[in-house]
């Protein structure tokens, strides 16, 4: 499952779409906006996502199947918000089902840092004082 | 030969469109078009570095050659997550 848009990130429907009666893990991240960057004090009022949303959709596709030739049979469920997110929900979710715990945390990680150093998706971010900046990933 | 040149976030706001069509010679590299679209924009062409190139879709360098009908974006760097 993946899904790329302004609707909210809905956990349920991501966790149902991993599940399987052969399963016996399932690991959800959540990444959710913050009110300060790393290295700059000024208070976040709201943010952003813009997204390729076509490139983007064929990323996570791809991301997934990285995973599963990593950490073997496996379900993941990517999701990312557009637009503008109020601080404190949710902007990307990942959901991984998997035989053994082990494969779905790793795989869990693996797909939120591939998503976040590649994806075409882009933040940014208008502080109270009403300056903007766009915000680009760091290294993990 | 017409393309598609889609721009985003930094670039969409530096380049002055988002998505527009451009007429360009039929031996054109990405980067010919690069050069050609950020001319006018000093900060665009520091991020030369930093920015990534998708023809059709599909990552590649800026040596790759165009063709008619291309959809090309110009990717700065992502903030996803």
């Amino acid at each position: 499952m993946i899904a790329i848009g302004p609707e909210p990130i809905d956990v349920a429907a991501m966790i149902a779409a991993v599940g399987s009666p052969a399963y016996g893990a399932i690991c959800t991240f959540l990444g959710t906006t913050r009110e300060t960057s790393p290295g700059d004090d000024r208070p976040v009022e709201a943010l952003e996502y813009e997204a390729y949303v076509e490139l983007a959709r064929a990323d996570f596709e791809s991301i997934a199947a990285e995973a599963r030739e990593r950490y073997g049979p496996l379900r993941i469920a990517i999701a990312h918000r557009t637009g503008r997110v109020a601080l404190g929900e949710a902007s990307v979710g990942i959901a991984v089902g998997s035989p053994h715990r082990g494969a779905a945390f790793d795989a869990c990680e693996f797909a939120i840092n591939t998503l976040k150093a590649r994806a075409p998706i882009w933040k940014r971010e208008t502080y109270r004082d009403g300056g903007t900046a766009w915000i680009a990933n760091t290294p993990s | 030969m017409a393309l598609r040149v889609l721009a985003f976030a930094r670039l969409r706001e530096l380049l002055g469109f988002g998505e527009r069509s451009l007429d360009v010679g039929s031996s054109a590299t990405l980067e010919d078009i690069w050069t050609s679209l950020t001319a006018s924009s000093p900060e665009a062409v520091r991020m030369r570095a930093s920015t990534r190139f998708a023809r059709n879709g599909v990552i590649v360098d800026g040596a790759t050659r165009v063709a008619d009908g291309d959809e090309i974006a110009l990717l700065p760097p992502v903030g996803g997550g």
